[in-house]
């Protein structure tokens, strides 16, 4: 079981009801659970959906699964009138290494997630919400269904809800291991019962997304912290971040730290500070070597980079994304030819097969990378890694293969020397993968 | 009474099916989750299975083999009664993931995807399951094992083996 963890720096908006029994339906409506759903309502057919999109877009809230698209403009492209139901779809296939932000969230507070969901679903004009849930997670599945049918049988779902005349359905998904399905249009393709391969955009979701309705699809994160919003006013939450980055957000801090776990901070906090003060800086009183600051798909961050606000702005004009929120630091010891190796090997395992690229791309630049890792390189690898991430970015239909190409290319320019070290035989001395003649790694199907 | 005569399901999962399939706007949506459970009851996704689905759904076959071959969860070969899936991705890496696969290599005296000659453990090397703040993490079947050590993993193996273990369904 994840243990919870505290810092005097934290604000605590999403996070409030953890560690308090919150996934008690009763214990989450004693904390204003279910409050913002009603208060929505309140405010009458004609002026319900607009105040929620206008509340959501005063706060400034941008998407947490990573792209930091702006929630409440999201759910505003939603067409008023359609002739297909429309859909609001919950992110929570939580698969990017180094997070692990929604796992917190399904177990401390799954009522959240669904109150949620319905904020969204009066928002678009919706009927009916998915929480697709990561199939690793079955113990938290368990834990959304029992939430769902609390929330059925107080009558907050189902047929005219809170008195409103509207009916809204929830249904509770499971995936079945796949890292790409944590994209949203694979994700609509996995709920249709299809293998997880991308759409091509346009048109996008919002137009025609799950059984060709209109759909919103948002990240657990971004759904669980809308209830929050419309309970403490969109300009009070925009205020706790920084300038276009409305909020507080979870970033889970993992890797070479002396206290890893999940803080929720708000945005624009210092990276710095976060592993330093916050995560209680390197474990055992090592150096810092990189930092990878948002899932593994985030170019690294060398040491003398790090001082730099988390939120989506200020991450990008330092060459970075802020990603998933998912910080992993690397201490001294690591061999960031090891580690970039593990990364691509990830994403060639992840890569659906779909664009050529992708599927092509990954597993060249894993072959490349093992062999530099067994000491058999030869100069021109390097740059033939260069060449391959940059041939992927930008050309496939979904962001994977660019996940993959981003922080190859980090690795590559920035810690160049150590590659170059490798190939000129000096590997390190205990490696963490095993360095195996290239033929079998090659054969071998992960 | 199940819609399926003769199906190879508990009467239980049957009448869960029966149910499943009627819940979304499409009954197709019902099939990862159907492979998924199918999967947690008789093993593995049998060809009896595949066929019990399709007809459930009213798909063919195909359709659901080419489903079943993208999940890296569902397995068309039994595993132990007890699978061991140890992280081994970045967060893991970092804290000592690839010492505890090669522990558990060793303890169960198997690989990658191999099942000890008693049927009880399976192993698999797995990509992120989302404990990265818990790491090096491992799931026995889909309960979670966080902050582990291969001393800790031998209390592990020691309470399955004696039955005392948690199985998540």
């Amino acid at each position: 079981m994840p243990q919870l963890v505290s810092h005097p720096d934290e604000v605590r908006v999403l996070s409030r009801r953890f560690g308090q029994g919150a996934a008690d339906i009763d214990k989450y409506i004693e904390l204003d659970g279910y409050k913002a759903v009603q208060m929505a309502i309140e405010k009458g057919p004609a002026q319900m959906a607009s105040w929620i999109i206008d509340t959501m877009k005063a706060s400034g809230l941008r998407g947490r699964g990573g792209a930091g698209f702006p929630t409440g403009l999201k759910w505003s492209f939603v067409p008023k009138q359609s002739d297909k139901p429309k859909y609001v779809l919950v992110n929570g296939d939580e698969s990017e290494p180094g997070t692990c932000k929604d796992h917190v969230i399904f177990l401390h507070d799954p009522h959240a997630v669904i109150e949620g969901t319905m904020i969204a679903g009066l928002a678009i004009g919706s009927k009916m919400g998915f929480i697709y849930l990561r199939g690793e997670y079955r113990y938290l599945l368990k834990m959304m269904e029992k939430a769902v049918a609390d929330a059925y049988a107080k009558g907050f779902l189902g047929k005219n809800i809170f008195g409103s005349g509207i009916d809204f359905d929830i249904i509770t998904q499971t995936g079945a291991g796949a890292y790409e399905v944590g994209e949203e249009s694979a994700l609509m393709e996995s709920l249709e019962g299809k293998r997880g391969v991308p759409r091509i955009k346009p048109p996008f979701p919002a137009v025609v997304g799950l059984y060709g309705g209109p759909t919103v699809i948002n990240n657990a994160e971004t759904i669980a912290a809308a209830p929050h919003i419309l309970l403490m006013g969109g300009e009070a939450y925009a205020k706790l971040g920084s300038e276009r980055n409305g909020g507080t957000r979870l970033f889970g801090i993992s890797g070479h730290v002396e206290r890893p776990g999940v803080y929720e901070l708000p945005m624009g906090y210092n990276l710095k500070k976060a592993i330093y003060d916050v995560a209680g800086g390197i474990k055992d009183g090592k150096k810092l070597k990189a930092v990878v600051p948002g899932g593994s798909s985030c170019p690294v961050l060398t040491p003398d980079e790090i001082d730099v606000g988390l939120d989506f702005d200020q991450m990008g004009k330092a060459g970075t994304m802020l990603g998933s929120g998912g910080i992993v630091v690397l201490d001294e010891t690591v061999s960031i030819v090891e580690f970039a190796l593990r990364t691509i090997a990830f994403y060639q395992h992840e890569s659906c097969g779909w664009c050529i690229p992708c599927r092509e791309g990954t597993d060249w630049i894993k072959k490349t990378l093992t062999r530099v890792h067994a000491g058999g390189g030869n100069k021109k690898d390097i740059d033939n890694v260069q060449y391959l991430a940059e041939n992927m970015l930008g050309r496939t239909f979904c962001p994977l293969g660019d996940a993959a190409a981003m922080p190859t290319l980090g690795f590559v320019k920035k810690f160049r020397k150590e590659f170059e070290e490798y190939i000129e035989g000096k590997r390190v001395e205990h490696p963490l993968i095993a360095i195996k003649p290239m033929g079998e790694l090659i054969g071998a199907a992960h | 009474m199940s819609e399926v005569a003769n199906t190879i399901f508990s009467p239980e999962l049957a009448a869960r099916f029966d149910k499943l399939v009627t819940i979304y706007p499409l009954k197709r949506s019902a099939l990862v989750p159907m492979l998924l459970y199918a999967q947690d009851e008789v093993g593995y996704i049998s060809d009896a299975v595949v066929t019990e689905i399709a007809q459930r759904i009213g798909i063919y076959e195909l359709d659901v083999r080419n489903v079943l071959s993208y999940y890296s969860m569902l397995r068309t070969r039994p595993a132990g009664k007890y699978n061991v899936q140890v992280c081994t991705n970045i967060s893991c890496m970092l804290r000592g993931g690839y010492e505890l696969l090669d522990h558990c290599k060793k303890q169960l005296g198997i690989g990658h995807k191999e099942v000890t000659p008693d049927g009880l453990f399976s192993l698999e090397e797995v990509e992120c399951i989302g404990a990265c703040c818990w790491a090096p993490a491992a799931q026995v079947n889909y309960d979670f094992h966080d902050n582990l050590t291969p001393g800790k993993m031998d209390e592990v193996f020691a309470m399955y083996r004696e039955g005392r273990g948690k199985d998540v369904k």
